[in-house]
Order: structure tokens, then C-alpha cells, then sequence
């Protein structure tokens, strides 16, 4: 863009303003444009974060004033059963959670993309569940996980003559079963978006693929699937945050002892919002904050490094 | 350059392989949406059908959307999460593509800079700030208010990076013909820019309004006067008083999942074009 400094009808309006080069009225329209922006960014997001730092070294209850306390809080947190409980969870959460339903989305989109009739029908039942607010679907599916005869899935299960399940009872299954819910929902975005990227790779290269002879496997594996990693890194990248960050599915299936049954079922969010608003022991929560920026910091990298790599 | 859409489907087209995943997909979608058939079967049944778990309800009835709706409270909450909603969405559209354009078509010192600051804050998690954004609420009375469930989306990184993308596409000469035309810089953004990038303000439109509609963290913090709760919060209180009443739950959730649905049937294409171009090149 070339900026001319001979301003189109300067001189017809003596004031101080038509006097302005352009390129000088460009750089008072830019900062007027930003300054409400800006001061937004600055109190709202720049130092809250500054401050979550601070008061993550503080021992602030919202009481009385907060005093500095250096790294306790992290030291607390390194020596806290419920944390490492919680850490493990998380990971669950996001370790299981991310390759299943990266997995099952992408099949889901590879044969969806290659179907014409009824293709718009089917995209939309896929899709549908991303609508809905996380946190009626969670009283849904805690419907749905009840004992029999009210359950739907017990009552199912029942009919095949298997026992019935304790699911959200159940240290072992209600982890699971919360998180088949948040699969559940975010499957139809990431079907979306590797639908937008197969459709991104020319038809030619299939075409040219098929007439040296590639089968459709090989196609899938040498030219589909390497086309498709930034596409494939982006929904990694975004799942595991997903699930890094979930709160509202578990806040809801578990309400009567949150995160319970003893912990098992707890992430890190929900231990967060725990020990602020619950036991008000906010320098200990913004910690654990401080916790979550890191794992998501170091996720974000790894996206970073893996698509510089290619 | 062509794309692949017609040429692949003639392939699968009449060979058993393609009724197989034809049929395969059909029955995943139908699962996909078997929660959301069971909630709306569920909400038309009567307390004494709710173990009866026909998927088409033997007594349809409205009697319990009448007994939700009745007390006002839903009303109160649909309401207040329409409000929050459409104020945030319409300062997103505004501030994001303000800021947006003027990061991609003014030349200033300090334009990166600004850039990389807005960007560097899609690092940081909301719930790292949640801590902060509480007690600055409770210093200046923004707890209990809609500002104060409002404040810390009115305008986000997302949506400048996402806008930026589509105003560098914008020719210039649009621009500059305009400038010789007379219009001043605010109107060249609103009269000019801002109409040739319709498609991206549609999916900014559709991700933060969507986000809005289910945001439950921060409002479920912000708020403890139940008359402020947004609909996913009222839900989550009116269920855990309801306990057993699963028909009065599934017709709460199917309340707040209605609008959703209803606007999705609507701009179905919108929709799913927004998602993409949000998603990928967001």
C-alpha cells in the first residue's frame, strides 16, 4: 500500500487537521481506533494475568489482605493427595479423550466426505450435539447413567441381559462416562473441520494418484493423511484444550459431591473453582491457575514446534 | 483449482461398499442426536411415564413446560441469556473488526507489537483469570450484574485474529477510492471494508454467540442473585432442586437447547460454512 504524502484536497480547509500529512491522519485514525481496545485489553486481560501471578504467591482468603508467601502455595500443591488425584485426572481426560475422538471423527468425516446422498442430512445429525449447552446436555447423560429402571443405558443393557452399571457411582466408570459425554459434544466440530480440510486437497491429486495405481488405502496414507496434518494438529491442539479445561460436564453429572465419587472423577478447573469459591483460598487457586497456563502453554508450543518441523 | 466433491462420490456410488458406510453413518448420526430424542420425548412426558422409555411419548403432554415456564424464572433467564448474548456478540462484531482492520490496513510505528500482545492473550486460560475478574467485580459492584457477566467478552482475540485475516484480503484501491471520495477512515471501515467481509463477521457472529449461549464458568462465579443467573446456570440450580423430577430436568435442558437448535435449522448453511472458515482459519 503506498502512502502518498501530497493529502487528496489538502489546503481547501486551512485547519490543523487538513494540514496533516496522510500518513500522519492514518496514525491518529489508527490510535484513535485502538485506545478503547487497547485500555479493554490491558484491564481486562494484561493484568489480570500480572496479577494471577502475584497472587499466586500470596496466602489471600479474601479476608484479610494478602501477604507474599513466595512458592507455598506451590509447595502445598506438590505435597496435596487431591492434587496429584486431580493431575491424573486431567491427563485422563485429555489423554484418552483427545485420540478417541480425533480418531472417530476423522472416519467419520473420510466416509462423509465421499457421500453425496443425503450428505447435508447426516452432516447435521453429526453436528447437532455441538449446539447444545454443555451444561443441560450433563443432566441428559447423568439421566441416561442412572440405576435401572430409570436409566436409559442400564435399562438397554438390561434387555441384552448384561448387570446392570453404577457408571457416575463407580470410581472406575463415572470418569469414563463423563468424558463419552464430552466426546459426545465435541465430535460434530471436528467433523466439520476435517470435512473443510479434505475438501481443501485438489481432486487432481487423487486422480493422479489412482492412475499410477495407488489403492485407496495408499492414497489415504501418503497423500490424504500428510495434506491433512495442519488440519489434524489444529483439532489435537483444540481437543486437549477442550478437555484440559473441562468443568462444565463434570460440575453438572456430579453435583451432589462434585467431582466425586472420591475425587476420581475431579479436574483440575473444578479443583480451581473449589478452592476460590468454595474455601475462598484464592491465592492457593490462582496456583493452580498458574498450574493450567503451564500444561496449556506447553501444548501450544508443541503445536508450534510440530508444524515448524514439517 | 478444482476441488474433489463430485468426482470422489461417483465412485461410491451403487457399489455395496457405499450402502455399508451409507448405512454405518446413518446409524452414528442417529445415535449422535438419541440424547437430545430422549430429552424432548422425556419433557412431553408426564411424571408417571418418565420410566416408560418409549422414544414417542403414549400421552404427549405440554403440562410440564407449562409448570417450568410458569414460576417466571426460565422466562427470567432466557432472557437474561438473550441480552448477554446478542450485547456481547454485537461488541465483538464491532471492537474485533475495528481493531482487526486497523491492524491490517493502517501503517503505524507499533503495529506488530499491538498484534502480538492481543494475540499472546489467547494464551492465557479464562480460568487463570477468573481470580483476578472476581475481584475486580467485587471492587467496583459488578457482582450481580449483567456488566459484570458480560465485561470480560466484549471484545476477544479470536475475533481480531480471525477478521484480520479476511480485511488483509481487501484491495486497497476499494480503499483508496473511497478516500478520494471523501469518506473520513471511520466510514471507509464501515461503509466499504466492512461489507466485503460479511462471510467472517457471520462466523464470528455464530462462535461468540453460541460461546455466550453456553457460557457457564464465569457467569455460574459472577453471579449468586438468581434473578441475574444466565439460562445454563438457572438450569443447573433448577436441577439440583428438582433431584428425581427427570421430566421437569429434560424440559429445563430442552429450553435452553431450543434457540440453538431453532437458529441452526435456520441458517444451517451459515452455520456450517461459519464453523469452517472460523475453524480453520481461526
Amino acid at each position: 500500500m503506498s502512502l502518498n504524502r501530497t493529502a487528496a484536497g489538502a489546503g481547501q480547509k486551512p485547519r490543523a487537521w487538513d494540514r496533516l500529512s496522510i500518513s500522519t491522519k492514518q496514525i491518529v485514525w489508527a490510535w484513535t481506533f485502538l485506545a478503547v481496545p487497547m485500555l479493554f485489553f490491558t484491564v481486562v486481560r494484561f493484568y489480570p494475568t500480572a496479577e494471577a501471578f502475584y497472587l499466586s504467591l500470596t496466602d489471600w482468603d479474601f479476608l484479610r489482605p494478602a501477604s507474599f508467601i513466595g512458592l507455598e502455595n506451590y509447595k502445598m500443591l506438590l505435597s496435596d493427595p487431591v492434587f496429584w488425584q486431580v493431575f491424573r485426572n486431567t491427563f485422563a481426560y485429555l489423554l484418552i479423550g483427545t485420540p478417541i475422538s480425533i480418531v472417530l471423527s476423522f472416519v467419520i468425516a473420510y466416509y462423509l466426505d465421499r457421500i453425496e446422498f443425503g450428505h447435508g442430512f447426516i452432516r447435521a445429525l453429526y453436528f447437532l450435539p455441538f449446539l447444545t449447552t454443555a451444561a443441560a446436555m450433563a443432566w441428559v447423560w447423568r439421566w441416561f447413567y442412572q440405576p435401572p429402571p430409570i436409566g436409559v443405558i442400564n435399562s438397554l443393557l438390561g434387555a441384552f441381559g448384561i448387570p446392570a452399571q453404577p457408571f457416575l457411582r463407580s470410581v472406575d466408570q463415572g470418569l469414563p462416562a463423563i468424558m463419552v459425554t464430552a466426546i459426545w459434544a465435541g465430535l460434530g466440530f471436528q467433523i466439520i473441520i476435517f470435512l473443510a480440510g479434505l475438501r481443501a486437497i485438489p481432486a487432481t491429486y487423487h486422480e493422479a494418484a489412482r492412475v499410477d495405481g495407488l489403492g485407496e488405502f495408499a492414497i489415504l496414507r501418503k497423500i490424504t493423511l500428510p495434506l491433512l496434518k495442519p488440519t489434524t494438529v489444529f483439532l489435537v491442539v483444540f481437543s486437549s484444550i477442550g478437555f484440559l479445561r473441562i468443568f462444565d460436564q463434570v460440575y453438572n453429572m456430579t453435583s451432589n459431591d462434585p467431582g466425586g465419587p472420591l475425587n476420581t472423577t475431579k479436574p483440575l478447573v473444578l479443583m480451581i473453582y473449589q478452592t476460590a469459591f468454595s474455601s475462598y483460598q484464592m491465592g492457593y487457586a490462582a496456583a493452580q491457575t498458574v498450574v493450567l497456563f503451564l500444561i496449556l502453554f506447553a501444548i501450544s508450543m508443541g503445536q508450534l514446534w510440530i508444524l515448524r518441523s514439517r | 483449482m478444482t476441488t474433489k466433491t463430485a468426482t470422489n462420490n461417483a465412485i461410491f456410488r451403487f457399489r455395496p461398499g457405499f450402502i455399508i458406510s451409507w448405512t454405518l453413518l446413518f446409524i452414528g448420526g442417529v445415535i449422535m442426536i438419541t440424547p437430545l430424542l430422549f430429552m424432548f420425548s422425556t419433557s412431553l412426558k408426564s411424571a408417571g411415564q418418565v420410566y416408560d422409555l418409549r422414544l414417542i411419548p403414549a400421552a404427549p403432554t405440554l403440562d410440564n413446560y407449562i409448570r417450568v415456564l410458569s414460576d417466571g424464572r426460565f422466562v427470567r433467564w432466557f432472557l437474561n441469556s438473550s441480552l448477554i448474548a446478542v450485547v456481547v456478540t454485537a461488541s465483538c462484531l464491532f471492537f474485533d473488526s475495528l481493531v482487526a482492520y486497523t491492524l491490517a490496513k493502517f501503517n503505524f510505528a507499533g503495529r506488530k507489537l499491538v498484534f502480538l500482545a492481543i494475540l499472546s492473550t489467547l494464551m492465557i486460560p479464562t480460568e487463570m483469570l477468573v481470580i483476578p475478574w472476581y475481584l475486580m467485580s467485587s471492587k467496583f459492584g459488578w457482582l450481580d450484574s449483567y456488566w459484570g457477566i458480560m465485561f470480560p467478552g466484549m471484545m476477544t482475540a479470536f475475533g481480531v485474529f480471525l477478521m484480520r485475516q479476511f480485511f488483509e484480503t481487501v484491495p486497497n484501491d476499494f480503499l483508496e477510492a473511497a478516500r478520494i471520495d471523501g469518506l473520513n477512515e471511520f466510514e471507509i471501515w464501515w461503509k466499504i471494508a466492512m461489507p466485503l467481509v460479511t462471510p467472517a463477521l457471520s462466523a464470528l457472529a455464530i462462535f461468540t454467540f453460541l460461546g455466550n449461549w453456553t457460557a457457564f464458568f464465569w457467569p455460574l462465579i459472577v453471579t449468586t442473585d438468581k434473578d441475574l443467573y444466565t439460562l445454563p446456570v438457572g438450569l443447573s440450580s433448577f436441577a439440583v432442586e428438582q433431584s428425581i423430577q427427570w421430566e421437569m430436568i429434560m424440559t429445563g435442558a430442552a429450553i435452553a437447547t431450543i434457540p440453538t437448535l431453532l437458529i441452526f435449522l435456520f441458517f444451517q448453511r451459515y452455520i456450517v460454512r461459519g464453523v469452517m472458515l472460523g475453524g480453520v482459519k481461526g
